[in-house]
């Protein structure tokens, strides 16, 4: 048996499974504060990580241009929800996903205006940091710990801080959150603006793996969706879990064809396999295999 | 009862004038619809929007090119109108976009359109209505069948002969190579992997170790790179777009494997792929071209790079210097400009295919010093040869002879 190649693929799906971790804590972070799924998560993301790449361009260090990536996007996210989503708080679902949908078609078209479709290539920080070694990038090392450390921010928040606690009361239940002095429409907006925060980090996180081009989280979005739905949509730490867990069973499917010497899926629907795993998942446990059970009186 | 005698005397004295020498008093030359005295009408697709839009740019540089020949007097004295439509890289939207263009906006022909599902979508509309569709922007080997097809014709080398020319080059040039192909799962990626095991032949194909695809919408290829490297490969043929091709390239370098590397024309951009993937990791990385890399300094002194930059500056503004597609439109549409030129005052669409169909040894400044357009009655693929080259330092260096695809 070949260890070093079991090995390598692990890694390398651990590796990925952070990048789908990363998409998957921004979404859960909307739906935790106002219970939608933000259709455009990853343009605003893609978009975040062109401001850092401009920042980065113009000169500034790159941890200023992170931090400074990380207010404007938090700043974008809370405008994005004072000016446009505020129109639509008692509008129906699906007046809610069109306006989603538009928003993922502006962000996309609007970065591939500013700073064209070329491939830019966007710099990893922990380079410097970390060793490289043949198993795992520095990059892929960083962006795990990142992930971590985010997850710890973000749980520490929600359950300890008074905000925290009121967010969630103002997106479980806005009325009663109102009667209790909750600015529910301002909670909203700082949700908004968390999860657009949340997203930026992804994407930088995400960009020097996969480059820099206004399509950066097409496809990632996606897996970042199962990520989410597999652990749990509500709870950030399954949602992460569910990250790690697609990745390595992408990755799993091939190494067991690869021992066994035989191909069935490949690389074709390795994918497939795996969110047929997930389908299965929730036909079981509907809220993911971390979600809590939420019960609601009719 | 006068006049009208002097009127009909006037018409027939025209007429007659019409018939042995072309009179400049009624019209210089024969025309088919779309085209006058004074305008050549051009229709074209390409997706400005959705998720291929980065090809977008070409349609801009050949409207920027037509401006720039309309500034400078127009073609044989007609200026061109070029009439570039969205269809978002939707065959269905194709349809009824060319139909529009064809029978509404009547244009004398359709010029580069882009992408191979939108081409295949209105072959055969194009040829039943007898428009030219000429040099479309695909590498797919079926734009060249004039016995089928007489009104369609491609432009670019096509993507199976290039397969051919690596695999041949391979055999030639590593003894008992295990071979390994990383390829894009859809008709381009099929197109290169057919062209390279025919290129191989039989005996060849055996030496293939690993073959294995990703779908464009897997985030990364790096679990593919170890698969190939664990196998023991030690030739790689990379058929992959730009983003794919960095991290692959990328990949193969953090994990220490070496191959003797081949990446398809389609990824070839030092800006782009190599420059984001590490020039480390590049170094000896072989790939065939046609056309010259913007970004490769070689080219900066250059009379052609200096007359290319120049008109991007003035009428092509908005465009990316470093973009490729720049180029690719810029020269197809010299291309095209060469033909019209051609046609002199007969702008029927049968005299259009003719003139298409003899172009001989067209040498254009930002294609490859001798890189040649030929075509004939019975050859409809335009360019056909392409060199080698290797890259070295952060530039490629050309090197052997310049490959034909018969030769290959």
């Amino acid at each position: 048996m070949n260890w070093e190649f079991v090995l390598h693929q692990a890694t390398s799906g651990l590796a990925n499974g952070a990048i789908y971790a990363s998409v998957a804590l921004a979404l859960v972070m909307i739906y935790t504060a106002t219970e939608h799924i933000n259709f455009a998560q990853g343009e605003m993301a893609m978009f975040s990580c062109y401001i850092a790449w401009q920042l980065i361009d113009w000169g500034l260090p790159y941890w200023v241009a992170f931090f400074c990536t990380i207010a404007i996007s938090f700043a974008g996210g809370v405008a994005i929800e004072r000016v446009i989503l505020k129109r639509f708080h008692n509008a129906p679902v699906l007046a809610v996903i069109i306006v989603f949908i538009g928003l993922l078609v502006i962000f996309n078209s609007i970065a591939g205006w500013i700073w064209s479709t070329v491939l830019k290539q966007f710099p990893s920080p922990f380079v410097d940091i970390f060793p490289t070694t043949k198993l795992v990038g520095p990059h892929q090392l960083g962006v795990v710990l990142t992930i971590l450390i985010i997850l710890t921010g973000l749980y520490l928040f929600f359950r300890f801080t008074p905000l925290g606690l009121a967010m969630r009361a103002a997106a479980q239940n806005p009325v009663s959150a109102r009667l209790v002095g909750v600015r529910v429409n301002w909670m909203l907006a700082l949700g908004w603006g968390l999860a657009a925060a949340v997203g930026a980090v992804a994407g930088m996180m995400v960009a020097p793996i996969v480059f820099l081009d206004p399509n950066l989280m097409a496809g990632i979005l996606l897996y970042g969706f199962a990520s989410a739905l597999l652990g749990g949509i509500s709870n950030p730490g399954g949602a992460v879990l569910g990250g790690f867990i697609l990745g390595l069973l992408e990755n799993g499917i091939i190494v067991v064809e690869n021992l066994v010497g035989v191909t069935v899926f490949g690389n074709e629907l390795k994918l497939t396999v795996a969110l047929i795993v997930v389908i299965a998942v929730l036909i079981f446990k509907p809220s993911g295999l971390f979600g809590k059970v939420r019960v609601k009186r009719v | 009862m006068s006049i009208s005698r002097r009127k009909l005397m006037q018409g027939t004295a025209a007429a007659g004038v019409a018939a042995t020498v072309v009179g400049p008093a009624i019209a210089k030359g024969k025309y088919d619809e779309g085209a006058t005295d004074k305008e050549i009408k051009i229709g074209h697709t390409n997706p400005y929007s959705g998720p291929a839009s980065a090809y977008g740019t070409i349609g801009k540089a050949i409207d920027a090119y037509f401006k720039k020949i309309n500034e400078e007097g127009g073609i044989n004295g007609r200026k061109v109108t070029f009439i570039s439509q969205d269809d978002g890289y939707s065959p269905p939207k194709t349809v009824e976009v060319i139909r529009q263009l064809v029978e509404q906006e009547k244009v004398l022909l359709v010029f580069n359109t882009l992408g191979t599902p939108p081409n295949t979508a209105i072959q055969k509309y194009m040829n039943a209505k007898k428009v030219p569709q000429l040099f479309v922007a695909t590498g797919a080997s079926k734009w060249g069948m004039p016995k089928e097809f007489p009104w369609t014709m491609g432009w670019q080398p096509d993507y199976n002969t290039e397969g051919q020319i690596y695999a041949k080059y391979l055999l030639a040039n590593k003894k008992d190579a295990k071979i390994a192909v990383l390829y894009q799962n859809d008709d381009y990626g099929k197109d290169y992997l057919e062209g390279f095991h025919k290129g191989l032949g039989d005996a060849g194909k055996k030496q293939i170790v690993s073959e294995v695809s990703y779908e464009v919408t897997d985030p990364t290829v790096d679990s593919q790179v170890i698969q190939m490297h664990s196998k023991g490969a030690d030739a790689f043929f990379n058929i992959t777009t730009p983003k794919f091709a960095a991290q692959a390239i990328k990949k193969a370098g953090e994990i220490g494997w070496k191959p003797m590397h081949f990446l398809n024309n389609v990824s070839a951009s030092v800006s782009t792929v190599l420059k984001p993937a590490g020039f480390e990791f590049s170094q000896g990385i072989l790939t065939a071209a046609y056309l010259k890399d913007p970004t490769d300094k070689q080219w900066f002194g250059h009379q052609g790079y200096l007359e290319w930059v120049e008109w991007m500056k003035k009428y092509h503004a908005s465009g990316n210097i470093q973009d490729s597609f720049n180029v690719y439109g810029y020269t197809v549409a010299q291309t095209m400009t060469h033909v019209l030129k051609a046609c002199g005052d007969d702008l029927t669409r049968a005299n259009i295919m003719k003139q298409a169909a003899s172009i001989k040894g067209l040498a254009l400044p930002m294609m490859l010093p001798g890189i040649k357009i030929n075509t004939s009655a019975t050859d409809f693929y335009p360019i056909q040869s392409v060199q080698l080259q290797r890259f070295k330092g952060e530039t490629w260096e050309l090197f052997g002879d310049i490959l034909a695809a018969e030769s290959a």
